[in-house]
């Protein structure tokens, strides 16, 4: 009686090309591109266009091949959350063989139109950038520890250092500031979505701060990165990476960063309702919470694109950067 | 014997017909991407070393 159930499932929805390409993960495909071409920009180095946009092209397609990899590995879990059951394979789309082979096949074509087009220091990041993604993260870290982002986040901070490698040659440490602010602003950015959907990991059984350490723990913790996250972002400012354009969203942008971090703080995001209280008001104070989990999660989008912006016009429109430390 | 009776889904041959075919294309321009790609990174880095020689 299994053969129809499979026959079933593979012959009621047919795989579109666009299901392939949900594969890639394309939303978490731009911000990656984004990051990698200001990391690309911020070099400062003469580079042929064509050779640049194949080596943002390389990147892109190296995220999309860990994405792919991600929904082959994940596809247990992502069919017991909400947010990722409609996913190409756990809806039963495309089968997880084909999502791997994707993901194989991308990833070595990826590196090594990289090598070929830019240097060895770029293919050898991005080579390790998927693997990190696809074997310590989702194969490890994120069914094992409540510290599954914070360590597995390096994978999304990286390619502004990729960029920088494909364009010079080189990673020298404003490179590696680049991605320290992605990796800092990781934590606060994934713990406000977790906030408010932990019921969601609960049930697929991922260990995230909220389901492992309770939702206080992860609020306070969101308070203490953001509070790191402040400085970080600063930091180019004094290192020659960053001008006054750059300054003033990450010194302003901060401010409210925090102020959004602090309200999350004193809320009661992700909390089970007080049993206590009577009525609707049970879940008010609940709701009210995730609303501003909900904003930090916002409004941290907007703040990393708009330092990542500031950059990549500073540097294109030629803007000295201050060196506040020299 | 009567065999049991194996309620199979609706099959939308034509809706897999062209499925396959979009997947078709997508793989070809895919791959004559490629090509092109590689093509155009060869000659640029070719270019790139002969230019100082003359």
């Amino acid at each position: 009686m299994t053969q129809p159930a499979a026959i079933k499932i593979r012959a009621a929805v047919p795989a579109l090309w666009s299901d392939y390409l949900q594969l890639l993960k394309p939303r978490v495909m731009s911000l990656v591109v984004f990051t990698a071409l200001t990391g690309l920009v911020c070099a400062d180095t003469a580079m042929n266009p064509v050779l640049a946009g194949v080596a943002i092209l390389c990147i892109a397609v190296g995220a999309g091949a860990s994405g792919a990899l991600n929904m082959w590995y994940d596809a247990d879990i992502d069919a017991r959350m909400r947010r990722t059951r409609g996913r190409p394979v756990p809806a039963g789309k495309v089968a997880g063989a084909e999502a791997l082979a994707l993901g194989v096949t991308l990833s070595l074509f990826s590196v090594m139109l990289m090598g070929m087009t830019t240097n060895w220091l770029a293919a050898g990041l991005l080579a390790f950038t998927i693997l990190f993604y696809a074997v310590v993260y989702t194969m490890w870290l994120k069914r094992s520890t409540a510290q599954n982002i914070v360590i597995g986040g390096l994978a999304g901070a990286l390619p502004p250092a990729i960029g920088w490698a494909a364009a010079s040659g080189d990673a020298p440490l404003n490179a590696w500031l680049l991605v320290l602010i992605i990796f800092v602003w990781t934590p606060p950015h994934f713990w406000a979505l977790s906030l408010y959907t932990a019921e969601d990991y609960a049930r697929a059984g991922v260990p995230m701060m909220p389901v492992v350490k309770g939702a206080a723990s992860t609020r306070r913790q969101i308070f203490l990165y953001s509070l790191a996250l402040i400085p970080v972002c600063l930091a180019p400012a004094f290192t020659g990476l960053g001008g006054p354009v750059y300054l003033a969203i990450a010194a302003t942008g901060g401010l409210v960063f925090l102020l959004l971090a602090w309200r999350v703080l004193r809320s009661k995001a992700g909390d089970a309702p007080d049993e206590r209280i009577e009525g609707e008001d049970r879940l008010y104070a609940v709701r009210a919470g995730a609303k501003d989990a909900r904003n930090l999660f916002a409004v941290s989008i907007l703040y990393l694109a708009l330092l990542f912006a500031a950059l990549l016009g500073e540097h294109l429109l030629g803007v000295a950067p201050l060196e506040l430390l020299s | 014997m009567m065999p049991e009776t194996i309620e199979r889904p609706r099959y939308d041959a034509e809706a897999f017909r062209k499925a396959r075919a979009g997947r078709n294309i997508a793989l070809g321009l895919g791959l004559m991407a490629f090509v092109i790609i590689v093509f155009v990174v060869s000659v640029i880095r070719m270019g790139a070393n002969v230019q100082p020689h003359f």
